[in-house]
């Protein structure tokens, strides 16, 4: 009689498997900015004065601080992963916590941001922009759509590294396996280049 | 399982944030000159520079399997026709 016990537990990981899938959803992700910086694009377009003029009136200082923050945050993430291959568990959720921080300093900033904007009046729907030409309207709307689906997955994103940093502690990421925190890594680098099309746009190209 | 090839160490993700920095202070300065129609061109190719340094290196795309790079190849193709083909039609209205 053949006893459960001797087999061997062995647990089935993909590696590649794991990194694929992940790979497959930045696409769909890729394919849902794709279609707002498309609705961007068309209408800056249509309407490049009122982008020029509207674009002016965004914080160049703010917009580069969270360029900066952001693509930090990347190299944080990076160092973190470096570290759980080295065998550092230690060292990884460190540099996981430093990349949560920067990760809030950036939502901090875009708090501030909008809020200065929501003061003056300027938000979706607003009596201030009813008033005005509905080509600036466009901008605005697109800019808190876009900035705010970015937000968004800063927000996520900022989640689920919590969620690795806890399984860091709880070793469940270790240095044999850790695909999760890579794969979280490259959702978060992802967000990163979103935000590198998203500064120029908005904040620069005026 | 891993760690097949030379990956990078500390010194290639400092290097790489060092250059995305000084790229995105570039993109800055040269956005205050008002270089009119290439604006957007000049913009736009720093923006792609940059998220190719982050998806090369930080994603280790440069380190992976050929498969990794057809698929983002076939995600690029397939927004580059969207985006091209809306253009190709708003430009003959």
């Amino acid at each position: 009689m053949i006893s459960i016990t001797s087999f061997s537990v062995e647990k089935h990981t993909d590696y590649t498997g794991s990194k694929i899938g992940m790979w497959l959803f930045l696409f769909t992700e890729m394919l849902l900015f794709g279609g707002l910086f498309l609705i961007y694009s068309t209408y800056r377009a249509k309407y490049p004065i009122s982008f020029h003029v509207a674009a002016k009136d965004l914080n160049i200082q703010i917009g580069t601080l969270n360029t900066i923050l952001l693509l930090t945050s990347s190299l944080t993430m990076a160092i973190s992963i470096l570290s759980i291959k080295n065998g550092s568990r230690r060292g990884s959720a460190s540099f996981l916590m430093i990349t949560i921080i920067f990760g809030l300093l950036f939502l901090f900033n875009k708090y501030f941001e909008w809020g200065e904007k929501i003061a003056h009046g300027i938000y979706p729907g607003s009596e201030a922009l009813s008033v005005i030409d509905s080509s600036i309207v466009l901008f605005y709307n697109l800019y808190f759509v876009m900035t705010g689906l970015h937000a968004l997955h800063v927000l996520a994103g900022i989640f689920v590294l919590f969620i690795m940093f806890v399984l860091l502690l709880k070793k469940n990421i270790n240095r044999h396996d850790f695909v999760k925190l890579e794969n979280t890594g490259l959702y978060w680098h992802f967000v990163d280049i979103i935000w590198i099309y998203l500064f120029p746009l908005f904040y620069l190209i005026t | 399982m891993q760690n097949k090839r030379n990956e990078a160490g500390f010194l290639t993700y400092l290097f790489v944030w060092i250059s995305l920095i000084v790229l995105t202070a570039f993109t800055v300065t040269v956005a205050a000159l008002n270089l009119g129609k290439i604006a957007v061109l000049t913009a736009l190719s720093i923006a792609s520079f940059k998220s190719l340094m982050v998806l090369n290196f930080f994603m280790h795309l440069k380190y992976e399997d050929r498969l990794f790079h057809f698929m983002l190849l076939l995600s690029v193709i397939t927004l580059s026709i969207i985006i091209g083909f809306t253009f190709f039609d708003i430009s003959f209205r």
